[in-house]
C-alpha cells in the first residue's frame, strides 16, 4: 500500500487514485485473511484452544488454505431462488464496504480521496449494505433467509441512527466532517476525552452494525442457522464474510480516527508515515480486538431486546450528546474542556448505570434450598 | 395458518421447520414452528427419528446384556441408566448389593450428573448465543471426568459398567485419589461457567422470564428433575423416595421460584455443587476392601416371575423401569420411563407465545437426550 504514497513521485491525482485503489483492494483482501487467523488465534486462547497450528508456523497458512477451499467449493443456488436478487446481494453488501476504504486516511500522507465530507461519506457507504441484506434474504427464497434478511434490515436502520447522532456530536465540537481534519483536531487531546458519552455509543452501535454478538441476530448460529447466508456456498458465501471483515476494518479505523485521535495523537503529524501507520494499526486493533473478545464471551441479544436498547436507549443518549455539545457552541463557556469532559462523562455514567438497571429485569428471589435430612417435605 | 386483512394486505403467519438438522435442536429433534413476526404462535414437536425399538430389543436380551442398552438409551448419564435397570433386577432377584460396589456406584452416578450437566452448561450457553466459550470450557471438565470412567470401565461412552448384584470388576487402585484430583478440577470448572454466565446481563435478559411454569402445570405434565426443582415442586427422588444408600449422605434440594429458564439453569448449577459435595462424603466412607459382588451370584441370571417399577433420580429427572418377568433370563416385558420424553410434553405451553430465539433457549433448558426420548 506504500507504493501509492505520494513520496514515490507520482503526479497525476488520476493515476495514483488508480494505483491506490488497486493497492487498497489487494491489501485489504490480504488483511481479512489474516484478520480471520487473527480471530480464531484470540477466540482459540479464550476459549483454551490453540486454533490452527497444523498450517505453516503457528497455522500461518490457515486463511491461504481457507480461501482455496472455498473457491473450489460448489456453487449452489437453490431452484426456486430469485435469480436477480440473489446474483446481486453479494455485490449489494461487498461494493459498499470497500467503497468505504476509499476515504479512509491511512496516515497523513496516504489517503486514496481527500473528500471535504468524508465521514458523511463513510457513514453513508457503509449504511447501504442493508439493502444486500434484504436482497439476499428475499432472494433465498429459505424462511430463514428470510428472517435473517428482515432481521438485519431492521438492526442496520436501527443502529444507524445512534451511530450517525454520535458523529454528528463529533462534529459540533469539531466543526468539520472530513475525516483528516477530525484527527488533525485531536492533536492535544483524542476525543473519547472529550465525547465518551459518543464513544460508548458508537461502540456500541458499531458491533450491532458488524453484526458481531452480542448482536449477530441476523446471523444467528443458534436460532436462524447462518441467517440471510443460509444458501450461499463457496466463493459467495466467502465474498459475505470478507465483507464483514472488511466492514470491521473500517469501523475500527473509523473509531480509532475520530474517537482515539488517529495517527495525530500524541506524536503529532510529522513523525513520517512509518510510525503513523503503525499508530492508525495500534488503535485500529484495539477495537479489534475488543470485537473479538466481545464475540468470544457475550450471549445474543433477543430481537426485541436489540430494538428496545437502540430506541430507548441509545438513541436518547445520543441526543443528550448533541444537546451538551449544542450548549457549548451556543453559550461557549469559559473552561470548554473541562465544561464537555465532565458533561459527557456524567452522561456516560448514566447511560451505563440506565443499561444496568433497564437490563436487571428485577432482584429475584434466590433458589430455595433443602435438606434431604429433614422429615418433613412439601409438595406444593 | 391465520390470515388477516390489513389495508389490503394479508398477513399470515409463517410455518418454519426448525430441525431435524438445526445446530440448536440438541439431535436429531424437529419441531415445526408457526411464527408470526417473531412470536411463535404454534409448535408441533415431532420425535422418533432415533427410534431402535429400543425397549423390545432389551426383550430378547438377557438381563446382563440389557446393561448395555439401558447405557445406548441415555447417552450424557449412562451410570443412572445402567443403575436404574439393574436397580430393577435387584429388585426383582431380591439381591443385597455389597456395600462397596454401592458406594462406587454412587460415586461414579453422581460424576455423570456433574458430566451430563456440564453438556448442559455448555450446550445451553450456545443456544443462548455465545460463540462456544461455554462449550470449551464445560468439555475441558467433562473430559477430566470421562477419563475417570474410562479409567474404570474401559469406555468413554458406552460404559456397562454395573452390573446386576453390583460391578463388573474392582476399580483402578488410585480411583479415590483420581476421583479427588478431578473434583478439584471439577470445581474451578463449575465456579469459571458461574463466572461466565451466571451474572453476565444478557444472559440474565435472555432467560429471566422465559418459558416460565407454576408448580401446578409442572406437576400436571409430568415434569420430574430439575424442571420440576425449578418450578417450585421441592421434590428430589433420592430424598424422597430413596434408593441404593443415598439417605447416608448429607446433601441440598436447590428448588426454584419462578420455573423460568434462569431458574433451571441455577437449579442445575447448585446440583452439580451438591454432587461434589456428595462425592466427596460417598470417598470418606468408601471401605477400602471388600466384595464388589455378592457372594452367590448365578452363573446366568434368572428372575422369578413378577414385575417391577425401579427409578433413579438421573440428571434429567425421574428415570424409571417397569420389569415384567415370566421366568426365565430374559425380561417378558421392559418400559423405560425417560424424563426426557415427559419433559419435552411440556414444550409447546412454555413455548407459545415467546419469541423464535427463546424456543431454542426454552429447549435447550430441557436438556433433553433424544435417544432417550425415542429409545
Amino acid at each position: 500500500m506504500l507504493l501509492a504514497a505520494p513520496s514515490f513521485g507520482i503526479s497525476q491525482p488520476a493515476v495514483r487514485a488508480l494505483l491506490a485503489l488497486i493497492v487498497i483492494t489487494m491489501v485489504m483482501t490480504v488483511a481479512v485473511a489474516y484478520a480471520t487467523w487473527y480471530e480464531r488465534k484470540i477466540i482459540a486462547r479464550i476459549q483454551q484452544r490453540l486454533g490452527p497450528t497444523r498450517t505453516g508456523p503457528f497455522g500461518l497458512v490457515q486463511p491461504i488454505a481457507d480461501m482455496l477451499k472455498l473457491l473450489v467449493k460448489e456453487d449452489l443456488r437453490p431452484a426456486d431462488a430469485d435469480p436477480v436478487a440473489w446474483e446481486l446481494a453479494v455485490f449489494g453488501i461487498f461494493v459498499p464496504a470497500f467503497l468505504a476504504v476509499v476515504a479512509v486516511p491511512f496516515t497523513a500522507d496516504w489517503l486514496v480521496s481527500s473528500l471535504p465530507l468524508s465521514l458523511l461519506y463513510l457513514l453513508a457507504v457503509s449504511g447501504l449494505s442493508f439493502i444486500g441484506f434484504l436482497m439476499a434474504g428475499w432472494g433465498s427464497n429459505s424462511k430463514y433467509a428470510l428472517l435473517g434478511g428482515m432481521r438485519a434490515a431492521a438492526q442496520l436502520i436501527s443502529y444507524e441512527i445512534p451511530l450517525i447522532l454520535a458523529m454528528i456530536g463529533v462534529v459540533m465540537v469539531t466543526r468539520s466532517a472530513d475525516v483528516y481534519s477530525i484527527i488533525l483536531f485531536q492533536d492535544r487531546v483524542p476525543l473519547i476525552v472529550w465525547q465518551p458519552l459518543g464513544f460508548l455509543i458508537f461502540l456500541t452501535a458499531s458491533i450491532a452494525e458488524l453484526e458481531r454478538q452480542p448482536f449477530d441476530i441476523p446471523t444467528g448460529e443458534s436460532e436462524v442457522a447462518g441467517g440471510v447466508f443460509i444458501e450461499f456456498s463457496g466463493i459467495r458465501w466467502s465474498m459475505f464474510q470478507l465483507t464483514s471483515y472488511v466492514n470491521m476494518y473500517v469501523f475500527s479505523l473509523l473509531g480509532a480516527f475520530v474517537f482515539l485521535g488517529g495517527w495525530e495523537w500524541p506524536f503529532g503529524r510529522d513523525v513520517g508515515w512509518g510510525y503513523q501507520l503503525l499508530l492508525t494499526s495500534a488503535k485500529m486493533s484495539l477495537f479489534i480486538v475488543f470485537y473479538l473478545w466481545a464475540r468470544a464471551t457475550f450471549p445474543r441479544l433477543r430481537v426485541d431486546q436489540l430494538m428496545s436498547y437502540a430506541w430507548k436507549v441509545l438513541i436518547p443518549f445520543a441526543l443528550v450528546q448533541i444537546f451538551l455539545n449544542g450548549l457549548f457552541i451556543v453559550y461557549d463557556p469559559p473552561y470548554v474542556d473541562a465544561f464537555l469532559l465532565v458533561s459527557s462523562g456524567l452522561g456516560a455514567a448514566a447511560l451505563v448505570t440506565l443499561v444496568y438497571q433497564s437490563v436487571r429485569v428485577k432482584p429475584r428471589l434466590p433458589l430455595q434450598m433443602f435438606s434431604n435430612t429433614v422429615e418433613a417435605r412439601s409438595v406444593v | 395458518m391465520v390470515a388477516e386483512h390489513e389495508q389490503g394486505l394479508d398477513i399470515v403467519d409463517m410455518p418454519i421447520n426448525m430441525g431435524p438438522q438445526h445446530p440448536s435442536t440438541h439431535g436429531v429433534f424437529r419441531m415445526v414452528l408457526v411464527i408470526s413476526g417473531e412470536k411463535v404462535v404454534d409448535v408441533t414437536p415431532h420425535i422418533g427419528y432415533m427410534h431402535r425399538g429400543g425397549e423390545k430389543l432389551m426383550e430378547a436380551m438377557d438381563y446382563r446384556q440389557g446393561i448395555g442398552y439401558a447405557d445406548r438409551t441415555e447417552y450424557l448419564a449412562q451410570f443412572s441408566a445402567e443403575l436404574g435397570y439393574c436397580l430393577a433386577v435387584e429388585k426383582l432377584m431380591g439381591i443385597e448389593v455389597p456395600e462397596r460396589a454401592e458406594y462406587i456406584r454412587i460415586i461414579l452416578t453422581e460424576l455423570n450428573r456433574l458430566s451430563s450437566h456440564f453438556m448442559f452448561m455448555g450446550a445451553f450457553g450456545i443456544d443462548s448465543g455465545l460463540f462456544g466459550t461455554s462449550f470449551t470450557y464445560a468439555f475441558r471438565e467433562r473430559e477430566y471426568i470421562q477419563d475417570v470412567f474410562e479409567e474404570v470401565s474401559g469406555d468413554r461412552l458406552m460404559y456397562a459398567y454395573f452390573r446386576v448384584g453390583g460391578l463388573a470388576w474392582e476399580v483402578t487402585d488410585n480411583f479415590t485419589q483420581r476421583v479427588h484430583e478431578v473434583l478439584k478440577k471439577t470445581q474451578k470448572g463449575i465456579k469459571d461457567l458461574d463466572d461466565l454466565l451466571t451474572k453476565n446481563e444478557i444472559f440474565m435478559a435472555r432467560c429471566q422470564n422465559i418459558g416460565a411454569f407454576t408448580a401446578d402445570r409442572a406437576i400436571a405434565y409430568g415434569l420430574s428433575g430439575p424442571l420440576l426443582r425449578a418450578s417450585g415442586v421441592n421434590w428430589d427422588l433420592r430424598r424422597d423416595e430413596p434408593y441404593s444408600i443415598y439417605p447416608r449422605f448429607t446433601f441440598q434440594i436447590p428448588v426454584g421460584n419462578y420455573g423460568d429458564v434462569y431458574d433451571r439453569y441455577l437449579v442445575r448449577l447448585e446440583e452439580m455443587r451438591q454432587s461434589v459435595s456428595i462425592i466427596e462424603q460417598a470417598l470418606e466412607k468408601l471401605p477400602p476392601e471388600g466384595p464388589i459382588v455378592p457372594e452367590k451370584m448365578p452363573r446366568r441370571l434368572r428372575t422369578p416371575p413378577g414385575e417391577v417399577y425401579a427409578k433413579v433420580e438421573s440428571p434429567r429427572g425421574e428415570w424409571g423401569v417397569y420389569l415384567v418377568s415370566k421366568g426365565g433370563d430374559k425380561p417378558y416385558r421392559l418400559k423405560m420411563r425417560s424424563p426426557s420424553f415427559c419433559n419435552l410434553s411440556a414444550l409447546r405451553e412454555m413455548t407459545v407465545g415467546q419469541f423464535l430465539a427463546d424456543a431454542v433457549m426454552i429447549l435447550g433448558s430441557m436438556d433433553i437426550v433424544l435417544c432417550d426420548v425415542d429409545r
